[in-house]
């Protein structure tokens, strides 16, 4: 299955990584159109069964773009976001995913390249992740192996 | 005063001169408040200086990330009138009713029809410099500011009409056809040409190019071949489709002759849609094109093409019919000819009227050109003799060449420069062997022997052709004579009107013998409904000449026929561009091949060869764009919604305001006059706003910092500070205040973006005073590795191969030094705008000797025009949050002047009554957008809006060409009414810009505004997946089943609201309390003042004199005596606070009597934190244990109050940054420099023998106080410079003391005897302050100043909202800069007070009490402090007023018992399922 057939689902705090894919956009910037962005008021909001459920609607990857640290319009919006991330990896990890599915990216709504960039990296990492094991097992079933999922999660 | 004017209620409305950072605060906060505001913008966007900007000090945050909310609150606000490309013309009247006259330049952009789809910008053939991005890259004609500019619409830049254009008669669009041809669109080029030109390609051949002789260009080198581009042009489009043809009228018009003139006058008539017949006496038509010019100039295959054109465009050509013999004038009006044009031109040869004129081997060149052109063979035999110098002549003489005749001789009156014919055809002929003599005049032809043909002819020589007064009136001397023998003599002296055409005219008026009398402007002659042009109403022109008088022509008669004035704005001339071309490189012309004289000679082929693509190409680059907009239309082509104006005029209009707020910003130093440093001459030397747009993600580089001279990465860089900064040399004696901390953050983020930079920066003190300043640059020497080096540049120098810069620098020892960098900033320093010179003028008030505002010590904000005031860099050199304290300000002196007329001009949204859908099943509306051309193009939206159909819920589906136009956002406001759909989704562009648009859509319709769901199928879809339309139209599908499953599960929520406690508080009774509380009260509101001490006036108790001389203590006297007896104000002195609780609008607060114990209770609706700072008490340098080691504000008090002390006082020694910039308190007191120097200046004065010695780390006297520093000097005050390390040590010595302190600039030790050490004490915040931060929940920094809202934009306010904040409380500064922050924070204040009711934003966390489990989760995570346990009910309780929406306690409560609204986890899973 083609990368850019995948889906990656980016959760985007409203004034800064929503505005940089927006930017991304004024400046014509192509990128792969695999990418469907949920914006929150603030990353704050989100949390691991937000994350985790979206891989279960057919994500295959995920990831949570907030603020410069230290820049959040909400003080710390954007911290909570990483540390929420992090313990969610640990989560796939233990449920059989790979971690890298999931990431976390700042930027500032300038750095319409910065959003490009997250969408390319991952990308770029579900050409050798391939779908994900969560996926209804219809187009192509082959993941390699490699990711063994515990659906009971 | 008029006793009217007295009583007439002031004006409820406020002028804002200025919409950058500090201007939008002013207009936020006056709109805010109740007041009206327009906002005058010179550019085409607001946003100012701060847009520009990549990030900001000291906290590096994004500045557009920062700035663009604010953008969006001004565009949206109902209150702010935001007028871009304008500028005060004037202002009359008073404080209270002002009337300004405001100049609004054209934007040449319907703001009502522009949606900013950006499609013109792709098509506008014109770049110039983009001044957004410093000139580091281009940008088109049409643009937009920056891309995030508000408003959001495009706006065409014009210099005025390009000289070309103004010079050719037709005012052919040359700029236009240039632009185009250079990007290869010849079709529309020559289009181009077509709306102004009826013949193209003629032209292209034979005209006499009037716009070459005006191109810019030939100051530089040459002019551009613009007609040999337009030769290039005809070629390339043989077969085009007609223009745009008007709606057919069906009122006939009859043109007289097929020449230039009627051809023209017909080909524009016909284009308006009128049924047009030419009637021409000859066979074919083309009139002198045909029958004079001859085919090696202008091929009749060519004149064929374009008379074909005309006819396609539907003009009836009808040959060989002759006025006079075939029909007549009158004939043609009975024929129902409603109009007619007489274009018959000259086409009779004129005669010398000399001896023998008539034998019969003398003929007229008109008629031999017309045999020869008719392919009649004449005999001339061998030796020819042309009479005349114009170009006629020289087309008989080459004529006669290719016939074969041997000898071709021109003779005329003229000297060769007189000759009128074209230089280039004159020299043309020569090369074919023509031979021409000038300055001889024919008195007699020779009869030829028997009376056949003709022998020669006999001249005179011509002195003189033009008398005194400039008339043809030519001169012989007879005594100088000449005979030429010849076979055949040709006249070519002139034409007139053919005579016969005398009789058929009948009484139309007639001048110079024969020609026709006409408006020189209309061309109407004396008879109604008849029009004259061409050659025949002014004789023999060019052929350029005929066709723009034919057009003018048609454009009368087109008047004529629709019952118009001839003449309305046909006389006004546009101004004429008039570009710089310093700097421009030369290249030189092309020029056209031509065929060798030899091969040419022989036969009647063109004798040059066009221009091919390269030539074209190098052409139309020489092209220096006069006009900026080349007007080429092209965006008037393209543009859906019709948008663009090309003709509007500049408007003035008037605005009646109540007090004008002047932030005009500023402009950076002109680094090329620091000749020294080679800005502009060499590659690698840029100024400091082009490194912010290199460092700019959204810069030229996007973010990547490239040397200009090979886009290599720098680096060794160096920045170079004070470049037009305290620089007497070019009267800016002034310090700029921003460049140091500007320098260190760029260098800082240079290293950020690629870590292989290393930075130097020279500089000469290094003035991190404000607010974490010196922590940034503690910082930045010590963990970033940027290198500071103190040391005054002297050149740079570019070494030749490699591009790199020699830097040469003293040092502070006085030793010189070279070093080589990649890559040198200039740190331009700051200056009035270029414009506030004649604003300041115009608005009749004071300025300074280096153009800045000039206001006073004590009324900061406030100039010598009542009513008027100014803030920003406009005042002085500041950073953006003290132009925001100042705008602030100027808000609140506005708010003062104007209490009474609070809310008298402003207007609420009146929405219709909200429809409750609770009970009802999901009913959405889909509409896409196509954006014009923006999304259609790539997405199937058709397809889209029929899928949406599909989707559950789904009730209405449809797709406009753009959803956000007035009439469309109507009409869904019409289809939610008549379908009842209770939830809508827009699929097109960004939430961003337009969610408050459609928001509003629901609201007019009768749905709560959250019922609202976007989805981004522009921005984020069609303009990122441009090259894959499918995908595109599948994701757009996407994203709306996402939006529509989400909008099936959005909720209304009903905005909370409370009444406001109109009454304000203020903490802290100094200066600047006193000031706020002042503010507050003189601004209507009821206000409570909280002291905790026993007097009012603070720290300032403690000051005698300000920096320029001012009396403090009276100051603080008048302050005191205005507040205790205002009406409006109620002083609680020894009083603090205990306790203090509720939000913005309503707070809660308890105040205990200090010294009684009392408690009270007071209820207010906002607070402001004025409990200002301290003089540090040191424990070095002997305090303490001397009692000849002062501080400042004892050596200030004893000065003035105890003079007694001062006696014996010969030498003092002033130690600088005593608790200051060390590890423990790593901050700068910013005051105590300039107090220093107050008080060195104060004992100079007293006593000029006292030495005074200033031993300093870094002279911080910023802005103009670095004019005091210089005065101190100058003094005589020694300035001594020691490092933290080496610090000065104090001893007793005998009676006396000694300093002992390592001289940097000596380098050596000194020991100083002193009889009082002055030490400059730190300043800190007040002992209270962290208790009362404590009782606030307000947040303090980690030296214990107050923490603001945000350090760079939100200076004035907390976090928590409701609460402001001035004066020491926030950090050491000046009396004035306290003053700007008292008031600025009384207006703050004031857009809460000024309010009858508070609306809460829906979007907040509200807790479910059945499901709360009390476990404090909530309480702790919160960042600002808002969920609390109710005691009532021992659950969490968030107050709506308070919360800010970030979610965190939504997504860490254990029970899912918080929810916030607008953002459910059921919301946001409803996105996700639909995935």
């Amino acid at each position: 299955m083609n990368p850019k057939d995948m889906k990656i689902i980016a959760f985007t705090c409203t004034y800064c990584a929503y505005n940089a894919a927006d930017l991304a956009g004024s400046m014509r910037i192509q990128y792969p159109h695999n990418v469907r962005i949920v914006k929150l008021l603030c990353t704050g909001k989100v949390e691991p069964i937000l994350l985790l459920e979206a891989f279960r609607y057919g994500a295959d990857a995920v990831f949570v773009a907030g603020c410069m640290e230290g820049e959040c319009h909400f003080v710390q919006g954007n911290l909570r976001a990483r540390q929420v991330v992090e313990h969610t990896k640990q989560l796939l990890q233990d449920a059989g995913m790979d971690p890298r599915r999931l990431e976390m990216f700042n930027m500032s709504a300038s750095m319409a390249q910065k959003f490009v960039q997250a969408v390319q990296t991952m990308t770029d990492r579900l050409k050798e992740q391939g779908p994900s094991p969560l996926r209804a097992p219809t187009t192509d079933s082959a993941t390699g192996g490699v990711e063994q999922p515990n659906l009971s999660l | 005063m008029n006793e009217n004017v007295e009583h007439k209620q002031k004006i409820g409305a406020v002028l804002v001169a200025g919409a950058g950072i500090g201007g939008m605060q002013a207009a936020l906060d006056l709109a805010n408040a109740g007041f009206g505001v327009y906002l005058v913008e010179e550019k085409s966007a607001i946003g100012g200086r701060m847009a520009q900007l990549d990030k900001t000090f000291p906290t590096n945050d994004c500045s557009m990330c920062t700035i663009s909310p604010r953008l969006v609150d001004v565009d949206k606000h109902p209150n702010v009138q935001i007028l871009t490309n304008s500028e005060i013309v004037g202002i009359d009247g008073e404080a209270g009713h002002f009337r300004a006259r405001i100049l609004k330049h054209p934007r040449y952009v319907d703001m009502e029809k522009c949606n900013a789809c950006g499609d013109c910008f792709e098509v506008c053939p014109v770049e110039v410099p983009n001044e957004f991005d410093e000139g580091l890259r281009p940008r088109k004609a049409i643009h937009k500011l920056y891309p995030q500019a508000i408003p959001n619409k495009a706006v065409i830049e014009k210099a005025g009409v390009s000289p070309c254009k103004a010079a050719c008669p037709a005012h052919i669009h040359v700029q236009g056809y240039l632009a185009l041809s250079r990007k290869g669109k010849y079709k529309e080029a020559l289009n181009l040409i077509r709306k102004d030109c009826a013949l193209p390609s003629v032209c292209g051949r034979v005209c006499v190019r009037f716009c070459e002789e005006k191109c810019t260009r030939a100051q530089v080198d040459q002019a551009i071949a613009i007609n040999d581009v337009k030769w290039f042009l005809s070629e390339q489009v043989v077969d085009s489709e007609p223009l745009e043809i008007g709606p057919a009228k069906n009122r006939k018009i009859a043109v007289v002759g097929a020449g230039p003139a009627g051809l023209s006058c017909g080909y524009f008539l016909a284009l308006q849609g009128y049924d047009v017949t030419i009637f021409e006496k000859d066979a074919e038509p083309g009139g002198v094109l045909r029958y004079g010019i001859p085919e090696y100039r202008l091929p009749k295959a060519i004149l064929k093409r374009d008379i074909d054109y005309i006819r396609r465009c539907g003009v009836e050509i009808r040959c060989s019919t002759a006025l006079g013999k075939d029909w007549t004038l009158q004939g043609l009006r009975e024929q129902g000819h409603e109009a007619i044009f007489l274009g018959v031109g000259c086409s009779d040869g004129a005669k010398l009227g000399i001896l023998s004129e008539d034998t019969p081997g003398v003929i007229q060149g008109v008629d031999f050109l017309r045999e020869t052109a008719q392919g009649e063979i004449i005999e001339l035999g061998k030796t020819v003799l042309v009479i005349g110098g114009g170009n006629v002549a020289v087309d008989v003489a080459r004529t006669a060449v290719r016939l074969g005749v041997e000898a071709v001789h021109m003779v005329c009156l003229e000297d060769r420069d007189e000759m009128p014919a074209h230089v280039e055809e004159i020299r043309e002929a020569e090369t074919e062997g023509v031979i021409v003599h000038n300055c001889w005049g024919p008195f007699e032809f020779v009869p030829g022997e028997s009376g056949v043909g003709v022998k020669g002819a006999c001249f005179n020589k011509c002195v003189c052709v033009f008398d005194d007064d400039g008339r043809f009136n030519p001169s012989f001397d007879d005594q100088c004579s000449m005979g030429m023998e010849a076979d055949t003599v040709i006249l070519a002296i002139g034409q007139r009107v053919d005579p016969e055409l005398a009789g058929p005219l009948g009484t139309i008026e007639r001048i110079r013998g024969n020609s026709i009398s006409v408006d020189p402007i209309t061309y109407a002659t004396s008879e109604v409904g008849i029009f004259a042009a061409g050659d025949v109403a002014t004789g023999p022109r060019t052929v350029i000449q005929a066709l723009a008088a034919g057009k003018e022509a048609a454009e009368s008669i087109r008047r004529f026929l629709e019952g118009e004035d001839l003449r309305e704005g046909r006389e006004t001339q546009r101004q004429v561009a008039d570009p710089d071309v310093e700097g421009v490189v030369p290249a030189l012309r092309r020029v056209k091949k031509e065929v060798p004289a030899e091969q040419r000679k022989r036969n009647f082929q063109e004798t040059v060869v066009g221009f091919d693509e390269d030539a074209v190409k190098a052409e139309t680059e020489r092209c220096l764009n006069c006009g900026v907009c080349s007007e080429c239309l092209e965006c008037v082509r393209v543009c859906q919604p019709k948008a663009i104006c090309h003709d509007e005029l500049p408007e003035e209009i008037t605005l009646d305001v109540g007090s004008v707020i002047l932030i005009p910003g500023f402009d950076t130093f002109q680094a090329k006059i620091k000749s020294e440093y080679g800005y502009g001459r060499i590659a690698n030397v840029l100024t400091s706003m082009e490194f912010e747009r290199l460092l700019s993600a959204s810069g030229p580089t996007e973010g990547e910092v490239l040397r200009p001279s090979d886009g290599g990465h720098p680096e060794k860089i160096a920045w170079i500070q004070c470049v037009g900064s305290r620089d007497v040399t070019c009267n800016r004696d002034y310090c700029s205040s921003v460049c140091c901390m500007y320098a260190t953050k760029e260098a800082i983020i240079a290293r950020e973006h690629d870590s292989r930079v290393q930075p130097t920066i020279f500089y000469n003190d290094i003035r991190a005073f404000g607010k974490g300043f010196e922590f940034y640059y503690e910082n930045a020497s010590t963990n970033v590795g940027v290198r500071y080096l103190r040391g005054i540049v002297s050149t740079i120098k570019e070494e030749q191969r490699t591009k790199n810069l020699l830097v040469s620098f003293r040092g502070e020892d006085g030793t010189m030094t070279s070093e080589s960098f990649d890559m040198v900033v200039l740190s331009v320093g700051l200056e009035p705008s270029q414009s506030a010179r004649k604003l300041a003028d115009r608005c009749g008030i004071d300025l300074n000797r280096f153009g800045f505002a000039e206001t006073k010590e004590f009324t900061p904000n406030q100039t010598g025009r009542a009513g008027i005031f100014v803030a920003g860099v406009f005042e002085a050199p500041m950073d953006i949050p003290e132009s925001l304290m100042g705008a602030a300000s100027a808000a609140a002196l506005s708010g003062e002047l104007l209490s009474e007329a609070r809310n008298t001009l402003v207007r609420g949204n009146a929405f219709a009554e909200e429809r409750d859908v609770s009970g009802e099943d999901p009913r959405i509306g889909v509409f896409v957008c196509h954006c014009g051309s923006n999304i259609a193009r790539i997405v199937n939206v058709r397809e889209v809006a029929e899928y949406a159909m599909t989707l559950p819920n789904v009730v209405h589906g449809e797709h406009n060409l753009f959803t956000c136009s007035t009439d469309t956002t109507v009409a869904i406001a019409d289809k939610i009414r008549e379908k009842g759909i209770n939830r809508l989704v827009v699929a097109s562009c960004s939430p961003r810009t337009h969610e408050p648009l459609f928001r509003d859509v629901c609201r007019e319709a009768g749905i709560n505004k959250y019922l609202f769901e976007m989805a981004n199928i522009r921005d984020q879809c069609s303009w990122v997946h441009q090259k894959e339309p499918e995908p595109a139209t599948e994701k757009a599908k996407d994203l709306i089943r996402m939006a529509v499953s989400r909008a099936a599960r959005l909720e209304q929520i009903r905005e909370h609201s409370f009444p406001v406690v109109p009454r304000g508080l203020v903490i802290g009774g100094g200066i600047g309390g006193m000031t706020a509380v002042l503010s507050l009260a003189d601004q209507g509101f009821e206000a409570v003042l909280i002291e905790r001490e026993a007097r009012l006036g603070g720290a300032a108790l403690n000051l005698r004199r300000s920096l320029t001389g001012l009396d403090v203590s009276a100051f603080v006297e008048g302050l005191r005596n205005r507040v205790i007896s205002h009406p409006r104000i109620k002083v609680l002195m020894d009083s603090e606070i205990k306790d203090h609780s509720g939000h913005v609008g309503r707070f809660s607060v308890k105040v205990r009597n200090r010294h009684s114990g009392e408690e009270s209770g007071l209820e207010v609706g906002a607070v402001i934190v004025a409990t200002g700072g301290q003089e540090y008490e040191p424990t070095e340098y002997l305090r303490g244990r001397s009692d000849k080691v002062w501080t400042q504000t004892e050596l200030e008090r004893y000065l003035y109050d105890e003079p007694g002390r001062m006696e014996l006082v010969k030498n003092v020694v002033m130690i600088q940054c005593v608790g200051s910039r060390e590890p423990e308190n790593l901050y700068c007191s910013r005051v105590c420099c300039g107090t220093a120097i107050k008080n060195a200046l104060a004992l100079k004065e007293r006593d000029a023998s006292i030495n005074v010695y200033v031993l300093f780390r870094d002279m911080r006297t910023y802005g103009f106080k670095e004019l005091h520093y210089r005065k101190a000097r100058e003094a005589g005050v020694i300035f001594l410079r020691y490092d933290r390390e080496l610090k000065p040590v104090v001893e007793e010595v005998g009676v006396g003391l000694r300093v002992t302190v390592f001289d940097q600039i000596l380098r050596g030790e000194v020991a100083l005897p002193a009889d009082r050490v002055v030490l400059s004490a730190a300043i800190r915040p007040h002992s209270e302050t962290e208790a009362l931060g404590a009782i606030m929940k307000i947040p303090r920094n980690d030296v214990g100043f107050f923490m603001e809202a945000h350090m760079k934009l939100r200076p004035l306010d907390f976090a928590s909202e409701g609460i402001y904040l001035c004066g020491l409380a926030h950090g050491p500064k000046y009396i004035p800069e306290t003053l700007a922050q008292a008031r600025g924070a009384a207006a703050r204040a004031a857009t809460v007070l000024s309010k009858d009711v508070l609306q809460v934003s829906g979007e907040v966390s509200v807790v479910d009490p059945e499901l709360c489990a009390s476990c404090l989760t909530c309480v702790r995570v919160c960042p600002y402090n808002v969920p609390e346990i109710d005691p009532a009910t021992n659950r969490a309780y968030i107050e709506p007023a308070s919360c800010q929406g970030c979610g965190i306690c939504a997504s860490v409560c254990p029970r899912k018992a918080i929810k916030l609204q607008h953002h459910t986890d059921d919301q946001l899973l409803a996105k996700l399922e639909a995935l």
